[in-house]
């Protein structure tokens, strides 16, 4: 554009100049994968914090600028800051200072543009046959861990077909699938550790599955009966698990990002080894409270990383409906967060930010952002169609040449670490499991009424014993008129 | 006034009350179930004396309502514990209780080194730090979120709304997440939050600064909603929300910051769900909270000199009723007036009126009058918003038709 002459500010070319900077160190530093093909190495863990301190403490790395921006000094705040950048090799008279720090003037009126050059480049390290690409580089992940991860994923999408079927046939109410972004759920989990606390959306029930939550586990809980741990008081799908560190899902949209905030800055008063990670999407990006918390998280310096699963549909709201920004991604920079956009449906990809991301938010006490990208390959949920908005050839594509399940196969296949019969044991076994898992879940009894009154307060106060009492003393009167198999 | 009503008793009864205010037994035990509570807990009344349980004697009763406040300091010197403002009261509960537990933490907007917008919060961040008294950025929905996340995983936060009316920016994460997960999660985490801040009709504050938040909030199921009126109950009031396991409202008023009365200086700690007897008496019941009790009060000068004899009982728990306070009041006196600052449609009043009909209508000689606000915002002009509110004359004129 003619007025446009500067080029586009420090945010973008931050991005930009990491993925630059790790493609040009990758010679320097023996633990990190640049060949195409990896060798059964040890696992990952060692070398890749010596991987990731070697990027981060590297003083040429200029990467990220790793002074503060401003401390908190709350009394100087009229006095003017100091920022490196702007400081450095800039003559104080051709600065400015204001409250917020100095800033270098300029004579020539330009306006930043509001779509950059070009847009933020997208990490990836598996191309779609499942091989590696020429100079990636990411996190080492052994044998057992990439089997486990595409187990764990292969799960997930039979359980979402097995659950689908089950509300299409009426034997649950609803259900929402994760379709298509598998590879998020699975390895973005397998990245973390079980003390780092989730706050999920709705479309994350990979990283329960990763963390032991059984087939049975998740059945109860969309039949609502007496086994779940949410005592039937929640739709299907809005799992909890206190023990496994996943809060229950809340069907608000974005709330639950604050929540992970206000946890991350539990964990930082404790000072606990953990961070907190929370995932929301392309739409939830939209809410107030997305913004402010994530603003909020880089003043205060929370560890929390925030996944954004870009799949290009709020229900039926095109990402082009939803915001004019490049995607989510650069909205990190502009609320001083440090961000990545990630491809989310490279398994490897997800694991290694993922695993880089926590290091970073844990061992410099900082936010970060990931956009991963993807597909909503299923409908929002079954409440909806989404071939009446958009064309179903393209859900089909998505759902099969960009499958992420079929992509870690055929990198896993092509070590040598899995094969055909595993395959079909593995489909045939977790099928079974899930159709076991459903026959027993429906026969469970459901909830007793006392249910419906415990847990309002720590304790039931007196208008609640109350309307318990009435309640009751109404279906003895008229047995007729409800539910026969009512447990007391 | 209770301060008022405490001096006027005389050295005796500050004796006994030194007596009664044994730190050990004000305590609230804590960890018990609620019931447990009611029973073993220690009651201690505005009218100074010790009950434990909610029988009560008829007091001779000297000075019936408010001498000014200022008055009482005369006489102060001698008397045991100490006097101070509300807002100096809420910040001492909130200082005692942040020094209790190291969990318990403050957020809001210039709560930090600016000491609170009404400084209830005043020398914390020096005391406790920058991470135990957190300054927030203008985002009530997100940082009232942002407790309920720190609640969730083991703090007890308590999140300050500059004003109540800021909060219904924050509606979604009270209603949908503060009330509701303790209950979705099947009882796996717990939301030990508590919400506070001024509202009510202030000094020609204007329409949006002068909500009853109170109405709108009380029909979220997991909450519970207290009113403090009093620097007594409001210390008292601060601590047991604090300790509480549930989410509490607690709603203060802007104009009662400055109120000054004389505290105990042993440790209290008082029930939430229990009412306030300010005054005992035979004629008519007059329920309120808030700042509108001390209009009551002004109202019950007048009234004694009329001839009647109205009781008064401060409601402080907005959710739940006391309604075991309130029945007895009923079954004796046969007459209720509530008067409150709420609107006219659906404020607490109007719960308060079904309430009472549902359950005592056998022991009504009269319908329930209700004195509340008109169902207008709140004008900014002096004489538009004295109008706006309950006056004691309007008091007056209620009971006496009430009475007849």
């Amino acid at each position: 554009m003619a007025l446009c002459k500067r080029k586009p500010r420090g945010a973008l070319k931050h991005i930009v100049s990491q993925f630059e900077l790790l493609k040009q160190n990758r010679s320097t530093l023996p633990s990190l994968i640049s060949a195409p093909k990896p060798t059964a190495a040890a696992s990952s863990s060692s070398s890749s914090s010596s991987w990731l301190s070697k990027l981060i403490c590297d003083p040429r790395a200029n990467w990220v600028s790793r002074t503060p921006l401003s401390s908190p000094r709350r009394f100087e705040s009229t006095v003017a800051e100091k920022l490196p950048r702007f400081a450095n090799g800039v003559p104080d008279s051709l600065t400015l200072d204001f409250p917020g720090g100095k800033v270098a003037f300029t004579p020539k009126m330009s306006f930043i543009s509001e779509s950059p050059k070009e847009r933020a480049h997208c990490y990836r390290v598996l191309d779609e046959d499942g091989q590696p690409l020429a100079r990636s580089s990411f996190i080492q992940v052994s044998e057992q861990v990439a089997v486990r991860i595409y187990n764990e994923m292969v799960t997930l999408q039979t359980m979402d077909n097995i659950f689908y079927e089950a509300q299409r046939q009426g034997r649950i109410s609803f259900y929402v699938t994760s379709m298509g972004e598998e590879a998020i759920n699975i390895a973005s989990a397998a990245a973390l550790t079980f003390d780092d606390l989730v706050f999920p959306q709705y479309r994350e029930p990979g990283v329960l599955l990763w963390r032991g939550f059984t087939l049975q586990e998740f059945a109860n809980q969309c039949f609502g009966n007496k086994a779940d741990y949410g005592k039937g008081r929640q739709m299907p799908v809005h799992y909890g698990s206190s023990k496994l560190n996943y809060f229950t899902v809340s069907s608000t949209i974005a709330t639950q990002i604050p929540h992970a905030v206000g946890a991350a800055y539990s964990l930082k008063m404790d000072k606990k080894d953990a961070c907190v990670i929370t995932y929301f999407g392309d739409g939830g990006s939209s809410e107030g409270d997305f913004h402010a918390a994530i603003n909020f998280a880089a003043v205060r310096e929370a560890p929390v990383i925030f996944i954004c699963r870009n799949n290009g549909w709020a229900i039926s709201t095109p990402t082009s409906d939803q915001f004019r920004s490049d995607g989510i991604v650069v909205k990190g920079p502009a609320y001083g967060v440090r961000s990545i956009r990630v491809d989310g449906n490279d398994a490897l990809a997800m694991y290694s930010s993922v695993r880089a991301a926590r290091e970073m938010a844990i061992g410099e006490q900082r936010p970060i952002l990931i956009e991963a990208l993807t597909y909503r390959a299923g409908h929002h949920s079954t409440s909806d169609d989404s071939t009446k908005y958009r064309p179903a050839n393209e859900i089909e594509w998505w759902r099969t040449a960009r499958d992420p399940v079929s992509r870690l196969r055929k990198w896993i296949v092509s070590n040598g670490w899995w094969s055909e019969e595993a395959e079909s044991e593995l489909r045939s076994n977790v099928r079974k499991q899930l159709l076991h898992a459903i026959q027993v879940a429906e026969r469970v009894e459901k909830p007793p009424i006392s249910d419906l009154f415990t847990d309002v307060y720590d304790v039931p106060p007196l208008n609640l014993r109350e309307q318990e009492m009435s309640l009751r003393e109404t279906i003895k009167r008229y047995p007729q008129d409800y539910p026969e198999d009512i447990p007391a | 006034m209770a301060a008022a009503i405490f001096q006027g008793f005389g050295a005796s009864t500050a004796l006994s009350l030194s007596k009664s205010f044994d730190s050990k037994r004000v305590k609230l035990p804590f960890g018990r179930s609620l019931s447990e509570r009611r029973a073993s807990f220690v009651v201690v009344r505005s009218d100074g004396r010790v009950v434990s349980d909610s029988c009560r004697a008829r007091k001779l009763v000297t000075h019936a309502v408010a001498t000014k406040a200022d008055s009482a300091a005369a006489t102060s010197a001698s008397k045991p514990g100490h006097e101070l403002l509300l807002f100096e009261a809420l910040q001492e509960g909130l200082e005692e209780e942040m020094d209790r537990d190291p969990h318990v933490c403050v957020m809001g907007e210039d709560v930090g080194h600016y000491g609170g917008s009404y400084k209830v919060t005043k020398g914390l961040a020096k005391k406790f730090g920058d991470l135990r008294v957190l300054d927030t950025p203008i985002a009530e929905n997100s940082f009232t979120g942002m407790g309920i996340g720190a609640a969730m995983t083991g703090l007890r936060p308590i999140v300050e709304g500059m004003n109540m009316g800021f909060l219904l920016l924050a509606y979604n994460q009270i209603s949908n997440n503060c009330g509701m997960l303790h209950y979705t999660s099947g009882g796996q985490f717990k939301i030990p939050i508590v919400i506070r801040g001024p509202g009510g009709v202030g000094r020609q504050l204007g329409a949006e600064h002068s909500q009853r938040l109170e109405s709108y909030f009380q029909s979220i199921p997991g909450i519970q909603m207290v009113a403090c009126s009093t620097p007594y109950n409001a210390k008292g009031l601060m601590k047991a929300a604090i300790r509480s396991d549930n989410p509490v409202i607690l709603f203060e008023h802007v104009l009662l910051y400055n109120l000054k009365e004389r505290i105990p200086d042993e440790e209290y700690v008082l029930s939430l769900e229990e009412a306030e007897m300010v005054r005992p008496g035979e004629h008519v019941t007059i329920l309120t909270y808030s700042r509108m009790r001390y209009h009551v009060m002004q109202a019950a000068k007048t009234l004694v000199n009329k001839g009647y004899d109205p009781e008064v009982i401060d409601i402080r728990s907005l959710k739940p009723f006391d309604l075991h306070t309130i029945g007895n009041s009923v079954k004796k006196t046969h007459r209720v007036l509530i008067v409150e600052e709420c609107m006219r449609t659906g404020g607490i009043g109007a719960s308060l009126t079904a309430a009472i009909n549902e359950n005592f209508h056998d022991y009504l000689d009269a319908p329930i009058v209700c004195l509340s606000s008109q169902d207008v915002p709140t004008p900014y002009a002096g004489t538009l918003e004295e109008w706006t509110v309950v006056q004691p004359a309007q008091i007056v004129t209620a009971v006496e038709q009430l009475c007849q």
